[in-house]
């Protein structure tokens, strides 16, 4: 964003008069590849701390892939991989010295599609906690309840913390994970089109919830959905064959885009 | 005839072929069965579980052949399982899209369906020979021969059902890869898992062929693994050849216990896998 657009919106717009906060994690030329294929192309983006910003473009545009790049997840599969440079708090997280477990720590991430792990709800919580901290089994307890009140979802399963996960709805378990993704108390939050399989109801508490989250995390929403980009999100990025097309607050980027096809897109003249 | 009518007809012609070739094949599995049960339930006796093999014209029971069977069977199952959910595991986490690991899984199918009296053979050049004598230890060793195939191909396609997601959010999470897979996929995979060695248990209780050339037999009881064990498959094979009254029916009545014992397993591993389809 430059400064005068960053200044415009500050004289528009109230929640924004507070200067434009610092940089969370910024890319610098990054590209990504499976295999010969080049599925995103020279991406300059930058997601301000404790603010969510929202990427949207058509189906294959490449955004969930630029999103995988940031925990890294890709590297599971080893005919992926990312070229340029992504940087949280100043440091590249794609060079080799970066431990790849402790970015996870700091990176944490919501699926599509809810993942709950075969076990209790509790264990659910207290699984990834229990590989990085020795905790009593109070504290332990304490860390499970707060993460699962983050998630708002305490108040509906506090009565069987012990039964399987498994045996919750769609919209429950989706909130489940992002219990389990903030239990570890990340700093960036990575949701990849976190509603596409919930229904309006349990969408809803996840759009309330991610603007609860916002407070102490940075987020990073993928989503197929431009009303879900405009409610949630402060800044937007359009993407369009692997490209960043534009990038600015969601004000701007709803209201008046710049570039041709990031309006014909949320106009919805295609897509 | 109106077209009509006779794509009738031709509909009606293949469901009977379909069924007659149905009935078929149900008509020997039934008679087979028929048998087994005509003969071996009335051969059924108390005796068979608390008396030895007896000699010709004497009383006696199967005891030291079940008990043969059950520590042979147990001890190839002891060797078999760790290695095959090992191997299954490398295949379908470490090697799953490699030419080494579409090699393995090749190999691993030959082994799945190689004639039990190879291995039977096999293990009597490896072992029996180089004693000098059948043991109840090549017996196991032959038997594991034939679990450990059937345990790392059940392994490795349970591992792989188990969605990716599911090993993405692990990591995700910052977990290292083996503690997602002994922690995580495991526990996702573990029904279908103890499924295959089930059926793996339930595949080596009639074999015959491998214990012949091993454990060969024993009339006695015995606790010595380096020494010839009884085993059920070689008793019923060697008394149904007698020219013994007795002998036959205890045969049959060994015969009839295996095929009990093979339907639960069954049941056993369909409960599982059903429970498994439940959770999902």
């Amino acid at each position: 964003m430059t400064e005068t657009t960053s200044a415009r919106v500050s004289a528009l717009r109230p929640a924004f008069q507070q200067p434009t906060p610092p940089a969370k994690i910024e890319t610098r030329n990054l590209n990504f590849f499976y295999g010969n294929s080049h599925a995103v192309k020279g991406v300059n983006l930058t997601l301000r701390e404790k603010r969510v910003t929202a990427l949207i473009g058509p189906s294959g545009c490449g955004k969930s892939t630029l999103l995988r790049i940031f925990n890294r997840i890709y590297a599971v599969y080893p005919k992926q991989r990312a070229e340029g440079e992504v940087l949280l708090d100043g440091k590249n997280i794609l060079s080799k010295d970066y431990s790849i477990n402790r970015l996870r720590t700091k990176v944490g991430m919501v699926f599509q599609k809810p993942v709950p792990f075969p076990m209790s709800i509790y264990d659910n919580v207290a699984y990834a906690i229990r590989h990085y901290e020795n905790l009593s089994r109070a504290d332990m307890d304490q860390r499970v309840e707060e993460a699962l009140r983050a998630g708002a979802i305490w108040d509906e399963v506090k009565d069987k913390l012990k039964q399987s996960a498994l045996g919750l709805s769609g919209g429950q378990q989706q909130r489940l994970c992002i219990a389990r993704a903030v239990a570890l108390k990340p700093e960036v939050l990575l949701l990849d089109e976190p509603t596409s399989a919930l229904d309006p109801l349990s969408t809803a508490k996840i759009e309330q919830l991610v603007d609860e989250l916002k407070s102490r995390y940075t987020l990073l929403i993928v989503t197929h959905n431009m009303q879900q980009a405009a409610r949630v999100s402060d800044f937007t990025g359009f993407m369009f064959l692997g490209e960043l097309i534009e990038y600015g607050t969601t004000d701007d980027l709803f209201t008046k885009p710049t570039k041709k096809q990031t309006e014909d897109y949320v106009t919805g003249r295609f897509g | 005839m109106s077209s009509w009518t006779r794509r009738q007809l031709k509909d009606y012609v293949a469901k009977a072929l379909a069924i007659a070739a149905t009935l078929f094949g149900l008509f020997w599995l039934a008679w087979i069965l028929w048998t087994t049960v005509s003969n071996g339930l009335p051969a059924l006796k108390w005796e068979l579980f608390t008396q030895m093999t007896p000699p010709p014209g004497q009383d006696g029971g199967l005891l030291n052949a079940f008990a043969g069977s059950i520590i042979m069977s147990g001890l190839a199952v002891l060797i078999a399982t760790p290695i095959g959910i090992a191997a299954g595991t490398y295949l379908a986490e470490y090697a799953r899209h490699t030419k080494l690991g579409a090699t393995i899984r090749f190999v691993n199918d030959i082994l799945l369906s190689a004639p039990s009296i190879v291995i039977g053979l096999f293990v009597y050049e490896l072992m029996v020979r180089q004693m000098g004598h059948f043991s109840a230890l090549a017996g196991a060793v032959a038997l594991s021969f034939i679990v450990l195939p059937v345990v790392v191909r059940t392994t490795d396609e349970m591992l792989q059902l188990v969605p990716s997601t599911m090993r993405e959010a692990a990591l995700a999470l910052g977990i290292p890869q083996w503690k997602v897979i002994r922690q995580v996929l495991y526990r996702a995979a573990l029904s279908g898992i103890i499924t295959g060695v089930l059926l793996a248990i339930a595949r080596i209780s009639g074999e015959t062929a491998p214990l012949l050339f091993t454990a060969l037999n024993n009339q006695y009881w015995t606790n010595d693994l380096t020494q010839p064990m009884a085993n059920v498959p070689v008793v019923i094979f060697q008394y149904a050849l007698s020219p013994y009254e007795f002998w036959h029916s205890l045969a049959w009545a060994g015969a009839f216990v295996v095929t009990i014992l093979v339907l639960v397993l069954g049941l056993i591993s369909r409960g599982l896998l059903l429970s498994r389809k439940s959770h999902d």
